[in-house]
């Protein structure tokens, strides 16, 4: 048997998995973006409990974060994955479906990557918070700067600049998550390439690619989070 | 909430920790070992041996540890080379193929911490131990290692949870540890909360203990910032110097 070369099979042609590799790549960095953009919903809503909440919402997000922050990752896909089904079944059956509702696949994946980030999320908000100095909400408060506008004009800029290292981190955790969705079988990256590895008997091959472009996707998205860095902190004096 | 079948998740889950606790505390142990190493190649100086850590912690760090793990249990199994060789008892179990990866893996993120640690020994001790005479080898064990350990370990002990909770994915290699049982029991009943409730609380139940530990490691290896405690006799003693310890 004419064994087809590396190349050939990650090409684009008609034995190639170029295609289904890309394909996969792009649904990874949906899912990421997805999740990514929920969990910072989940955490900016987290760091707010955490500071100004009432001592209820204060008690519910630290139970949110320790929790989040020791169980695995896993799990909870697990638990949107086949807990969402279960909800979602029951609901058919109340408006008269027949048997068993599967939950999609994407959105579940997409959601325990942003109930898990979320947590990660509230913490960096939390300290990115704390970085900014007193003296800067004094003044404006003294300038008579609402409320709102203070957030808007002072509060979140200054945090968010405080913020951007974590939210860096917190997007590569997101990105290498992304992986643990391919066990809900959508067809993200690791997925096809365990499709890819299973037909053409090359696991090493295919799953070195698949790490290749994982790389490449953090690194590149890494580069993209320094140059924010720097954007937004012209005009700070570093010591 | 149905607590008789909250007790028998918990029963059956229970005698999976033993593989969950195994996983974790193998590949730690040697994960900590390779770190130090990997640490000792970034300050050796020598450019061959800093530009190999890098590159290691750069590409493990860089990659899903899901990917590694298959890398290892499904791809090296494609070369006769590897199946014939004398690893191959070792590389055709999943439990070494997890403990392999989960070791790799945590060598990269400890090399960074433990680096940061031995930064952070000031010059000045390692100046004294000179001028005591102490040979490199010694400086290093008597000084240089035990003040970078107690630097490093609180963030050493974050890395130590994210083992703890990494040992999950070894149940997508069909090992049986808690995750793995808990989503058995998931897909038969279909009971998704209950079984993350238990599974859960059993995680937690562990990285808490876990991070008593460290703590209790932590005071026991920071004598100087202790209060000192009143000896019975201290009236008659000579007054304790006072001054800085560290």
């Amino acid at each position: 048997m004419n064994q087809p070369g590396i190349l050939e099979l990650v090409s684009f042609g008609p034995q190639g998995w170029g295609k289904a590799l890309l394909a996969g790549a792009w649904m990874t960095v949906l899912i990421a973006l997805a999740g990514y953009s929920i969990g910072a919903a989940i955490g900016s809503f987290g760091a707010w409990a955490k500071i100004s909440g009432s001592r209820g919402l204060r008690i519910a997000a630290d139970t949110y974060t320790t929790v989040l922050r020791g169980i695995p990752d896993l799990l909870v896909i697990y638990l949107f994955y086949f807990g969402g089904s279960a909800v979602v079944t029951a609901v058919g059956q109340l408006f008269g479906a027949q048997g068993f509702v599967g939950f999609p696949g994407f959105l579940a994946g997409s959601l325990a990557v942003a109930v898990t980030s979320g947590a990660q999320f509230t913490e960096v908000f939390r300290g990115a918070f704390k970085a900014v100095h007193a003296g800067e909400i004094e003044a404006a408060i003294a300038c008579g700067m609402g409320r709102w506008l203070r957030f808007r004009r002072i509060v979140a800029p200054l945090t968010l600049r405080h913020a951007l290292p974590g939210l860096g981190n917190v997007w590569q955790v997101v990105l290498k998550e992304s992986a643990l969705v391919s066990i809900t079988g959508v067809a993200e990256l690791l997925r096809q390439t365990q499709v890819a590895a299973g037909s053409t008997g090359l696991p090493f091959d295919f799953y070195l690619i698949a790490g290749a472009i994982y790389l490449l996707i953090s690194t590149g998205s890494g580069l993209f989070m320094r140059r924010a860095e720097q954007h937004f902190s012209r005009g700070v004096r570093r010591s | 909430m149905d607590w008789q079948f909250l007790f028998e998740t918990f029963l059956s889950l229970i005698s999976a920790i033993p593989l969950s606790l195994e996983l974790a505390a193998t590949s730690i142990i040697l994960g900590a070992i390779c770190a130090l190493a990997l640490a000792l190649c970034r300050l050796s100086g020598i450019p061959a041996l800093d530009w190999f850590a890098r590159s290691y912690v750069f590409i493990v760090r860089g990659t899903p540890l899901l990917v590694q793990i298959f890398l290892i249990y499904y791809g090296l199994g494609q070369f006769p080379a590897v199946r014939h060789s004398l690893l191959w008892p070792f590389l055709r179990e999943p439990y070494w193929c997890a403990v392999l990866a989960l070791t790799m893996n945590t060598a990269a993120y400890g090399s960074e911490i433990i680096r940061g640690g031995l930064l952070s020994v000031p010059f000045g001790q390692i100046e004294a131990a000179r001028a005591c005479g102490m040979p490199r080898m010694m400086q290093f064990r008597r000084i240089l290692l035990p003040l970078a350990i107690r630097q490093a370990l609180p963030g050493y002990s974050n890395e130590m949870i994210s083992m703890v909770k990494a040992t999950s994915l070894a149940s997508i290699i069909t090992l049986m540890e808690v995750t793995g049982v808990a989503a058995k029991i998931i897909s038969e009943t279909y009971r998704a909360i209950e079984v993350f409730i238990v599974a859960g609380a059993i995680y937690l139940a562990i990285n808490f203990l876990l991070t008593r530990l460290v703590h209790l490691l932590e005071y026991w290896l920071s004598p100087h910032l202790r209060q000192p405690v009143p000896h019975p006799a201290a009236g008659l003693a000579p007054a304790p110097i006072e001054g800085d310890a560290r």
